[in-house]
């Protein structure tokens, strides 16, 4: 994985000093909250319903196990023993003190991480693929692009008070593994007619109050033009996005307001201008970093066979493990959400273990899944009951993986400011309920996605399943969405009618579960029986 | 009645106008009356407390102080889903206050 | 006649050219384009600087206005005039703050007035907080990719 050279490091460094500087200009009274308040935001600090909380970046969701300690550290010296990883492939602690903050950006700085741009009206941390690097339909790893537009975007002078945020996606597989197409910008790297590789670009997606699919504005910029492209995207943005109204500030709605074409046109234009400017780093550059993200040193001659007389095992490899391009190994993914637990949670012990097993399994490496778990991304098949034995042991073997009680769910009104509506406790009874009626292992994929608030930090449009939590006169009130997807046959869900209570919400999902599994065909899942027959067999269900 | 939270500027616990001070306890908190804007923009300006803000609140069977929204009680306790971790960790009813 | 445009020459508090201060009515965008004489134009956040790059050798000054500080659009309306080959000078004006004038003088302004006065020590602090740059813009800065790769 990509290691920080002199320059990159004394960047993180100065960003440490400055913001103990700003933190101490705002305890001394000379910095107000109002001009405090983007700078603390650009370095991943919010103040939320019980205290600040850190938003720490996981840049393209991969850690090596000293950083994964170092959180682990953090989460103890100065919380409350856990922390929440998010589906941004970030984690966030939820009890910080401003006085800590810049100490605990020193802390992370010792280990090549940062909070830079983990909030606030900029470029934010880029995601990507949880199993990039490893997955056997991948095309080529996409995270040296997305460290490429990492640096491009970090204190960008241009683009740091932009109309709103903007999130940047880059994957290279068909498979669409992190929602690509639900970003203000997604990027594909593909291959063209003459085997060139390049990135197609989509604009204007995302989740929040209007969720829209992001149209592809050109489908093939050589790699060489890479941040040229990005630095047009944005500028135009930049320029004409919205700022009269922070609901209509987003570059989906400029997209969808000027049109596909219009938008496309005035950065053609913009880019013509900017490839004359040399804002785009040399090959050289992306040469430099793709050495850190060669293969590991993969054994050869590996079993690819498990012994698969423990049915727990088995039954953890056929629903965790994904296929590795390598023979012999796979990617093993750690449920985050053990039954009536916390999606996304994990205590300072269990990133300790994590760390532990990355090292011991995975080459020294994880990743953080945009839904809210945690992959080892290269681990020998002939060692995956060892592995299993260790994680059963902590509790983190759940074998859950994309189904109903794999659940994404926001922190809600539990934790954060601008929810209207506890997520949590709605993910942990529908977990109870479908472990207790033992309908889960019928299901099958079902992946079911909860948002505390409109914003939809959940992405409870791309549920094939969604939960959307209101405030309806001051008591929680939950509506039902079915038919979203997150993946490369990305939908969004429609609501079904009405709302439902916390426990009615509940049974409204059992009740959508048990539509399915009575009209369901040879093969379908639940998101393909929904397209096939529809909303109102469900609506029938639910209020008939 | 009316009365005034915010956070604490160093720490961000939650805090609660007592009529002299900011208190973690909402059981504390104090009637304002009229007088929200000025006790906040003084508190404020001398940094005794962060983005302070008036909610409503009234008083239960038990006359003590409740916020009349969720969110404030939600604020008042801790998170619902993590009892130990709230300010009352030894009282399992506590969680019907807020909800 | 309406109020002069522009902040008065006295409210610049940090110049970073050499040249004699420009003391010239200031005009709009709007009305700079459609008359001849002027040399001094103000930028609104709203304006489209790529209207003034027909006439750029007859500007000695463009303002480019920051009403409030989270308003963007004045980094890109300088950065476009810098790349457009203007050398005049280049001033920010209105809600601006010692974090925020790094940034500034990234994007190609070379004046700054403040509405509200900054301790110049920070503003020192502040130009020299970061010793490299990860992107090329029109400050000259060679970025990193550039220290790197030669």
């Amino acid at each position: 994985m990509y290691k920080y050279d002199q320059y990159d490091q004394a960047m993180v460094d100065a960003r440490v000093e400055e913001f103990r500087d700003q933190t101490r200009r705002r305890l001394d009274g000379s910095l107000a909250e109002e001009h405090f308040r983007p700078l603390r935001l650009m370095n991943g600090l919010y103040l939320q319903l019980h205290a600040y909380m850190l938003r720490v970046a996981v840049p393209y969701g991969t850690l090596n196990s000293d950083q994964m300690h170092a959180l682990a550290d953090i989460a103890e010296k100065y919380d409350r023993g856990y922390g929440h990883f998010t589906t941004r492939q970030n984690i966030q602690y939820n009890w910080i003190k401003l006085e800590d903050a810049p100490d605990i950006l020193a802390d992370l700085a010792k280990v090549e991480m940062h909070a830079i741009q983990t909030s606030g009206n900029c470029i934010r941390n880029i995601s990507s693929d949880h199993f990039a690097g490893a997955a056997a339909d991948e095309l080529v790893d996409p995270r040296p692009y997305a460290e490429i537009l990492r640096q491009w975007s970090s204190f960008h002078p241009e683009f740091s008070y932009l109309p709103r945020k903007f999130k940047i996606c880059v994957i290279a597989s068909d498979t669409d593994r992190a929602a690509m197409r639900l970003h203000d910008i997604g990027i594909q790297i593909v291959k063209n007619d003459a085997g060139e590789l390049g990135a197609a670009f989509y604009v204007g997606g995302g989740m929040g109050r209007t969720p829209i699919i992001a149209p592809c504005i050109n489908e093939f910029v050589p790699l060489d033009q890479l941040v040229t492209y990005s630095e047009a995207c944005l500028r135009v943005y930049n320029r004409y996005g919205r700022r009269d109204n922070k609901y209509k500030a987003r570059i989906k709605i400029l997209v969808h307001e000027l049109g596909k074409e219009e938008y496309t046109r005035q950065v053609e234009e913009e880019f013509a201008h900017m490839l004359e400017q040399g804002v785009e780093p040399p090959l050289a550059e992306l040469e430099r970093i793709k050495t850190y993200f060669q293969d590991p040193d993969f054994k050869t001659g590996l079993t690819d066979r498990a012994d698969r007389s423990d049915p727990d095992f088995a039954l953890w490899i056929d629903r965790n493990c994904h296929k590795h391009k390598a023979p012999g190994y796979v990617s093993a993914t750690i449920s985050l959400k053990p039954v009536g637990g916390i999606p996304g949670d994990a205590s300072v012990e269990q990133m300790h273990l994590m760390a532990n097993l990355a090292k011991e399994y995975s080459f020294d490496e994880c990743r953080v899944t945009h839904a809210q778990n945690i992959v080892l991304p290269h681990v020998e098949i002939g060692r995956l009951h060892e592995l299993w034995t260790k994680l059963e042991e902590a509790g983190l073997g759940t074998p859950n993986l994309d189904r109903i009680d794999d659940i994404i769910a926001c922190p809600g009104l539990d934790y954060c400011s601008l929810a209207n509506a506890r997520s949590i406790p709605v993910a942990q009874k529908i977990s109870e309920r479908f472990a207790a009626n033992g309908k889960a292992d019928e299901l099958g994929q079902l992946k079911l996605k909860i948002s505390g608030c409109i914003n939809a930090c959940g992405h409870h449009h791309a549920g094939h399943i969604g939960i959307l939590g209101v405030d309806r006169k001051g008591v929680e009130n939950y509506q039902l969405l079915l038919g979203g997807s997150e993946a490369e046959d990305t939908s969004l869900g429609k609501i079904t009618g009405p709302g439902f209570s916390e426990d009615g919400i509940v049974d409204a999902v059992e009740k959508a579960a048990d539509v399915y599994l009575a009209h369901r065909e040879d093969g379908e899942r639940f998101l393909d029986t929904y397209r096939r027959i529809g909303m109102d067999p469900f609506k029938e269900a639910l209020y008939g | 009645m009316k009365i005034l939270t915010g956070n604490d500027l160093k720490t961000g616990a939650v805090t609660w106008w007592d009529g002299q001070d900011w208190s973690l306890h909402v059981e504390d908190a104090v009637d304002v009356g009229d007088k929200a804007e000025e006790i906040m923009g003084r508190e404020e300006s001398a940094r005794r407390v962060n983005v302070p803000y008036a909610i409503d609140a009234e008083l239960d069977g038990n006359g003590k102080v409740r916020p009349a929204h969720i969110k404030d009680r939600v604020r008042a306790l801790g998170p619902t889903v993590r009892p130990d971790l709230t300010l009352k960790p030894t009282e399992p009813e506590a969680l019907n206050w807020v909800i | 006649m309406a109020k002069e445009l522009g902040v008065s020459p006295d409210a610049v508090q940090f110049r970073f050219r050499d040249d004699e201060m420009v003391d010239h009515g200031m005009v709009t965008v709007d009305s700079f384009v459609e008359q001849s004489n002027a040399s001094a134009v103000r930028i609104e956040p709203g304006d489209d600087a790529r209207e003034l790059l027909p006439f750029l050798d007859r500007l000695a000054l463009v303002e480019v206005n920051f009403p409030v500080f989270g308003d963007g659009r004045g980094y890109s309306a300088a950065r476009i005039l810098r790349e457009a080959g203007y050398t005049g000078e280049l001033r920010a004006v209105g809600e601006v703050l010692v974090d925020q004038i790094a940034y500034m003088r990234r994007c190609g302004f070379d004046a700054f007035a403040p509405d509200s006065k900054l301790n110049e020590a920070d503003v020192e602090a502040a130009f020299a907080r970061f010793p490299e740059v990860y992107q090329k813009t029109v400050d000259g800065a060679a970025p990193i990719w550039k220290l790197r790769h030669g």
